[in-house]
């Protein structure tokens, strides 16, 4: 598959939230404000991308050669805490305002099922370490433009009358659901019609 | 005295605290896997064992593991629990182990498990921890159960349970077998359904507090 093609798949055809529920936890709790769900958005993109490439090196350099691959999940959930550690420390060091924007939402990203389940995705679609990245990138543009679009409805939510039953997480939930309606609009026809693939 | 205390940490996690419709946890295998009946019963076994490994396993463990670095102790112990239960699936049921797919390893970072480790196994008895871990499952099954039947029967029609003998395990409901609401079974579906359960569950226990 082109760059493009993996590009377009993870953001709207198979979006992580939206299509596969990956991630759903902080795209229902951080979308409150839209300041907020930006910042998780960027953190998310921020992380899936490089524990992409870490994982997926993690997994043909060391665990294939030495025939451990029943070892994925442990080894991938121990890198990704790992990495997110040390991308925290390092962002505090050089760039505290970016540490500002992102630090309060990257503890929250270890358990973060969109993290995780890319690493996983990108070993059973057998992509290749540029492919990797990209599907990474993408999967956290998908849940930052599904976390922002959501975070933007809720706050325009709070300004009408809403039946007291569905305050809050039920109605954050049925918009979901039309949002993902909407994007059902996008699917596999799409690259065809590309001609991406 | 004692026995009502027991009783109550095996009973709460069904109703009075469901980890799916009251503390809304593990949202993502509830909704990912929830397409047939079998799967849910699937995703539910796999969390049972584990919760209840891991809630065993952290509890005798929570003098030993230094506070600091107690996070990714838990997450090891669960990511060993999760192991198991995919090799197992994977030699066992090996279809359910390809539906379930990805979520079965996401079990690992299934919100419900380090949230009782952190918030309950490290501080409480093997027993009220096992009993802890076996309530919550409960709830979970009972929530993935019920969210499960309602988007294959009305989505698709039919009840996928597991195959006995020369019985393939699919009862299917005439009327809605040929017209069936089809986006029930879709992603949009399970997100409005989900909406709408915890609308009902959220009212239906404030009413129940206002008349207790």
């Amino acid at each position: 598959m082109s760059y493009i093609a993996i590009l377009i798949t993870y953001i709207f055809i198979s979006n992580f939230i939206l299509v596969q529920f990956l991630g759903l936890c902080p795209f229902i709790g951080v979308s409150k404000s839209s300041e907020s769900a930006l910042g998780m958005g960027m953190a998310v993109t921020f992380v899936t991308s490089i524990a992409s490439v870490v994982c997926w090196c993690a997994y043909q350099f060391i665990l294939v050669p030495l025939s451990l691959t029943y070892l994925q999940t442990i080894t991938f959930i121990l890198v990704i805490a790992a990495l997110v550690q040390l991308v925290e420390m390092i962002i505090r060091k050089i760039s505290p305002p970016l540490y500002n924007a992102l630090g309060i939402f990257l503890p929250l990203i270890t358990t973060n099922c969109a993290v995780l389940g890319i690493a996983i995705i990108n070993i059973t679609e057998g992509y290749n370490l540029l492919e990797s990245f990209f599907a990474g990138l993408a999967a956290g543009l998908g849940f930052t433009l599904a976390i922002v679009l959501m975070s933007n409805i809720r706050e325009r939510l709070d300004m009408y009358p809403v039946r007291r039953a569905f305050k809050g997480v039920p109605i954050a939930f049925i918009s979901a659901g039309l949002m993902a309606l909407a994007f059902m609009a996008f699917d596999k026809s799409l690259l065809t019609n590309l001609h991406l693939v | 005295m004692m026995a009502n205390k027991h009783l109550h940490e095996l009973t709460k996690g069904i109703f009075k605290e469901n980890p799916t419709f009251i503390i809304m946890l593990g949202m993502c295998p509830t909704l990912g896997v929830t397409t047939q009946v079998v799967n849910a019963l699937g995703m539910s076994a796999g969390v049972l064992f584990v919760l209840l490994c891991s809630n065993v396993m952290i509890s005798l463990l929570k003098n030993v593991i230094p506070d600091s670095v107690r996070i990714p102790a838990y997450v090891v112990v669960i990511a060993s629990f999760v192991t198991i239960v995919e090799m197992v699936m994977h030699a066992f049921v090996p279809s359910v182990y390809k539906a379930l797919g990805v979520y079965l390893p996401l079990i690992v970072v299934n919100c419900i498990i380090l949230g009782r480790a952190e918030a309950f196994a490290n501080k409480n008895t093997v027993l009220d921890s096992a009993l802890d871990a076996i309530g919550m499952s409960i709830g979970f099954t009972l929530a993935l159960t019920l969210i499960a039947l309602i988007r294959e029967v009305f989505g698709a029609g039919t009840i996928t349970l597991i195959p006995i003998g020369d019985w393939d395990g699919v009862v299917s409901i005439p009327g809605l077998r040929t017209w069936p609401v089809r986006i029930m079974t879709l992603a949009a579906g399970a997100l409005l359904l989900m909406g709408y359960l915890k609308a009902f569950f959220g009212w239906y226990s404030e009413k129940k507090q206002k008349r207790g």
